[in-house]
């Protein structure tokens, strides 16, 4: 196991941060904590790289205790926090260096870690980090963070914020480093991220809800969802919701997820009753399940 | 393809215009930020801004709402000049931003009344306001409570009604839902199709291709100028694809 974690416990004064988490990372995973701002991925994170001691509970990292042998863990880790980390006024070739020298490597050494990534941001290595756009300084991070060839990756939300193009980009890196054999730990608010992990821990106020693989979550769903959708969508979701055996109603897209209460749901009913509402261009299909259907439902 | 211009030229001319932008130029030294963009904005419409990361939408939305002086070209908002006249502009005007706009340290209550104060309202307008507002949130028993200690969503939601208190004839939301959960995410839209349907027009950014999804139209900026501009069913025929992320994906080269 790349990473254990046991009955671990959080509170900030009485605030309950985490309470009593556990999972466990293999070697070589791409693992995600998919959650909302407020769940506790970030203290989870924390724990994990030895910045921030668990009231209760234990964990280990690439079989070093977080506690014991934090020294062991910190040389073997690379952690992405949430919030930009890097030294705005030092230089992007600065930057790299200075983390090399602090982990006792050097740019060569582990260039061809890093390379698919820094080539990117190469062409403006003299450039203060600071004057950086967002998706240069989440590469130039990500870079800083694999310097020293780290056995565990951390990533803190590292695609929040991020435009749908360059979070493309960032989970192909993603992929390609899990290919060199680096355990990833990641977290996202994005649900669509999330079928991109190998298995995925759903995570609320504090709780994990659900650890599985993300196909295995969604074959596991057990209520049939329908796509609805009518010219006006607005006044479609007030009547969806005053249809007497909703369950749920939800805007996804371009349709309306809808479930009902009854085992015997025939949708043609509900097709009427919009016919009834006057709605025009009705259309009621079966839908395709994911992950943000799941985790709305938890 | 003649017929469909015809069509939205006819929209146009029964739609009262809100926002229209013409030749709008941003440079930072040979830096040109935003390029000559011109668009409309109707009364009552949700219109979508999108783009990638350094696209120049940030600029642009901070010349329409009147805190950065175009360096050529023109626009007006609710019909006044962003060049000469800012402060009418931002009166009419409401506000909000990615990151929370609002005093961590002061209670919901102080907030409404600072934000209420700011935007000129007199004390029994606060006070009515502050009754509505908390009523409709469901915030009756947190509004002695600080802001700092509620979580995002509730924040964002709150944000949004603040930034409604004066009234304003169209907000400007910048990527209002980043990091919300999905269900609060998805009020926080209602709130936001509840707003447009009274009249309001709703200029927003976002990086959630779903909610493009939900905007009556949808602007993509790429490399400071608009690439596409149309309802997100025409872009989505234009481009052959089933969904705005591939619209998006398709249109929003990567321009670092």
């Amino acid at each position: 196991m790349s990473i254990q974690v046991q009955n671990i416990s959080k509170s900030y004064n009485k605030i309950k941060a985490i309470e009593a988490i556990s999972f466990e990372v293999k070697e070589g995973e791409l693992f995600g904590l998919i959650g909302p701002d407020g769940a506790g991925k970030t203290t989870i994170f924390r724990i994990l790289t030895t910045v921030l001691l668990a009231n209760e509970g234990s964990a280990t990292v690439a079989g070093y205790d977080v506690i014991k042998d934090y020294k062991a863990i910190r040389n073997s880790v690379g952690y992405m926090p949430g919030k930009f980390s890097l030294y705005q006024d030092l230089s992007v070739e600065e930057n790299l260096t200075f983390f090399a020298t602090i982990f006792g490597t050097t740019i060569e050494e582990n260039y061809d870690l890093i390379k698919d990534i820094y080539i990117q941001i190469e062409p403006f290595k003299t450039r203060r980090a600071g004057a950086l756009s967002g998706g240069m300084k989440q590469k130039l991070a990500l870079c800083c963070a694999l310097i020293h060839k780290p056995k565990v990756l951390f990533l803190d939300e590292p695609t929040t914020g991020v435009d749908p193009v360059s979070r493309k980009e960032f989970w192909e890196m993603l992929k390609r480093l899990q290919q060199k054999g680096i355990t990833i730990l990641v977290s996202t608010p994005y649900m669509d991220e999330a079928a991109l992990c190998d298995r995925i821990a759903l995570i609320q106020k504090g709780s994990i809800l659900k650890i599985d693989s993300p196909e295995n979550i969604i074959k596991d769903y057990h209520r049939i969802i329908y796509d609805v959708k009518a010219k006006n969508m607005h006044q479609l979701i007030l009547d969806l919701q005053h249809y007497p055996s909703q369950y749920s109603v939800f805007a996804f897209g371009e349709y309306i997820h809808y479930i009902d209460k009854k085992a015997d749901f025939n949708p043609k009913d509900l097709a009427t009753y919009l016919t009834h509402k006057k709605h025009q261009e009705i259309i009621v299909q079966p839908a395709i399940t994911t992950i943000e259907d799941v985790f709305m439902d938890l | 393809m003649v017929k469909k211009k015809t069509n939205i030229f006819l929209r146009g001319m029964n739609k009262e215009k809100i926002i229209t932008v013409q030749n709008l130029t941003k440079q930072f030294g040979s830096f040109t930020a935003v390029n000559n963009i011109s668009f409309d904005v109707y009364k009552g419409e949700i219109f979508g801004f999108l783009g990638a990361n350094g696209a120049g939408k940030t600029t642009a939305m901070k010349m329409l709402i009147g805190i950065s002086k175009p360096t050529s070209g023109e626009a007006l908002v609710a019909g006044f000049d962003v060049k000469t006249h800012t402060e009418m502009v931002k009166k009419s005007i409401g506000y909000m931003s990615q990151k929370f706009s609002m005093y961590d340290d002061l209670t919901i209550k102080e907030n409404i009344t600072f934000f209420g104060g700011i935007y000129g309202l007199d004390r029994s307008q606060i006070k009515e306001k502050t009754t509505r507002l908390v009523a409709e949130l469901g915030l009756e028993d947190t509004i002695d409570k600080l802001v700092g200690s509620l979580p995002l969503g509730w924040k964002q939601k709150l944000s949004f009604s603040v930034a409604l208190l004066h009234e304003p004839k169209i907000v400007f939301l910048d990527e209002p839902t980043g990091g919300v959960d999905p269900i609060t995410r998805r009020q926080f839209w209602e709130m936001i199709y509840a707003e447009a349907h009274k009249g309001t027009t709703i200029f927003v950014t976002t990086h959630y291709m779903d909610e493009a999804e939900y905007c009556d139209r949808v602007s993509i900026m790429v490399e400071g100028v608009i690439e596409a501009l149309d309802t997100p069913k025409n872009l989505k025929t234009k481009y052959n694809v089933a969904s705005m992320n591939e619209v998006f994906l398709k249109l929003a080269r990567n321009v670092e």
